[in-house]
């Protein structure tokens, strides 16, 4: 009964963010609003999701690798067009990976150890 | 004959399906090479048994839509993983969400310029915009902004292991010590393929790569239709 009673929260919380991007129609899919919803609601409560909750979410989420081959699988219908264009998407697949990484990467350790310096020099005082 | 009415029904399609996944996950168990991505290895079969069996990307589709329809509630299912990482949050907050905001922006800016500087379609350069976000996100967002869905997925499946296959080098070629910034980098680039392969180095950078699929989703979610229109005449 948990099981189902956390899947219905799951649902709930999607179809709120279903309705929140109609009615609102807001940049974000359905199914982002509501996590976006579950994550601020599980924050204000200020304890642990239940245990049920967590399971269900894992269990679901084991699967996640599973759950996006119907819609990938879409690509056969799209093969002429990656062969046609398999130039410009090779070369954004790898810098864009490679600039993306690079720049996380670099802004957080630069504002790390500014932080460390900032924190040594205030203890030193 | 009778059976020939089979290859378009569900009976058919949701088993085949796993089969196909579960293969993948042996292969990926078997060779422990980020490239044996199960979902990778099990879109691969499918496409190779639609063009075998003559059934149609359409017939196909609707008969797993019960495995499509589960990706909503699963998208929201990842709130709870997020929430339980944000935990590692309190100290830091600024210089992490200041790096997932650069990440984000150079993300979607440089994957829509580099395909169209290429010689790529608009249609494929919306479409690799969201690929370093969460699969289930990325796909919704290429939906909103009108790119394909499909290409998404796949785009963001390679941008996984990529980032997956490459982050050791590059952090090590700019000199990034940091687990933090190691954590961050690989969810940012590339969401949960690239955060299962930081998981032995430890929590910590475990938590962060959580952090940046949740916090970089959300993000670039609201960013890409800004950038889809700034982008509209290019």
């Amino acid at each position: 009964m948990a099981t189902l009673r956390s899947f219905l929260i799951l649902l709930a919380a999607q179809l709120a963010g279903e309705a929140l991007h109609r009615a609102l129609h807001l940049p974000l899919p359905g199914p982002v609003l509501g996590m976006a919803l579950l994550a601020a609601i599980l924050l204000l409560r200020k304890r642990e999701p239940d245990t049920a909750l967590v399971q269900t979410s894992n269990g679901l989420l084991r699967w996640l690798g599973l759950l996006f081959i119907p819609a990938g699988a879409g690509v056969v219908a799209n093969l002429g067009l990656l062969r046609s264009a398999w130039l410009p998407i090779t070369v954004a697949l790898l810098l864009s990976t490679a600039l993306t990484v690079a720049a996380t990467a670099l802004v957080m350790q630069w504002l790390l150890r500014r932080g460390e310096r900032v924190s040594i020099t205030v203890e030193q005082r | 004959m009778m059976l020939l009415t089979l290859s378009t029904e569900p009976l058919l399609w949701l088993p085949l399906t796993i089969l196909f996944y579960l293969a993948g996950v042996w292969l990926q168990r078997r060779t422990r090479s980020p490239l044996a991505n199960p979902t990778l290895v099990g879109i691969v079969l499918v496409g190779i048994a639609l063009l075998l069996l003559r059934v149609s990307y359409a017939q196909y589709f609707s008969a797993v839509q019960l495995l499509h329809f589960l990706l909503g509630p699963a998208t929201v299912a990842l709130a709870i993983p997020m929430v339980q990482s944000l935990e590692h949050l309190r100290r830091g907050l600024l210089p992490t969400l200041a790096a997932l905001f650069a990440g984000s922006v150079t993300g979607a800016v440089s994957a829509y310029a580099l395909v169209r500087l290429c010689g790529g379609s608009r249609f494929i350069a919306l479409s690799m915009l969201p690929k370093s976000l969460t699969t289930p996100i990325a796909m919704g967002v290429s939906d909103t902004i009108g790119g394909s869905a499909s290409l998404t997925a796949v785009f963001a499946i390679l941008a996984g292991i990529l980032t997956a296959i490459a982050l050791p080098m590059l952090l090590k070629t700019l000199r990034v010590p940091h687990l933090t910034a190691t954590g961050l980098a690989a969810g940012t680039a590339g969401s949960g393929i690239a955060a299962a392969s930081v998981i032995p180095l430890g929590p910590v950078p475990a938590a962060f790569a959580g952090i940046a699929i949740g916090v970089n989703g959300l993000m670039t979610a609201l960013l890409a239709p800004v950038l889809a229109r700034i982008f509209v005449h290019w």
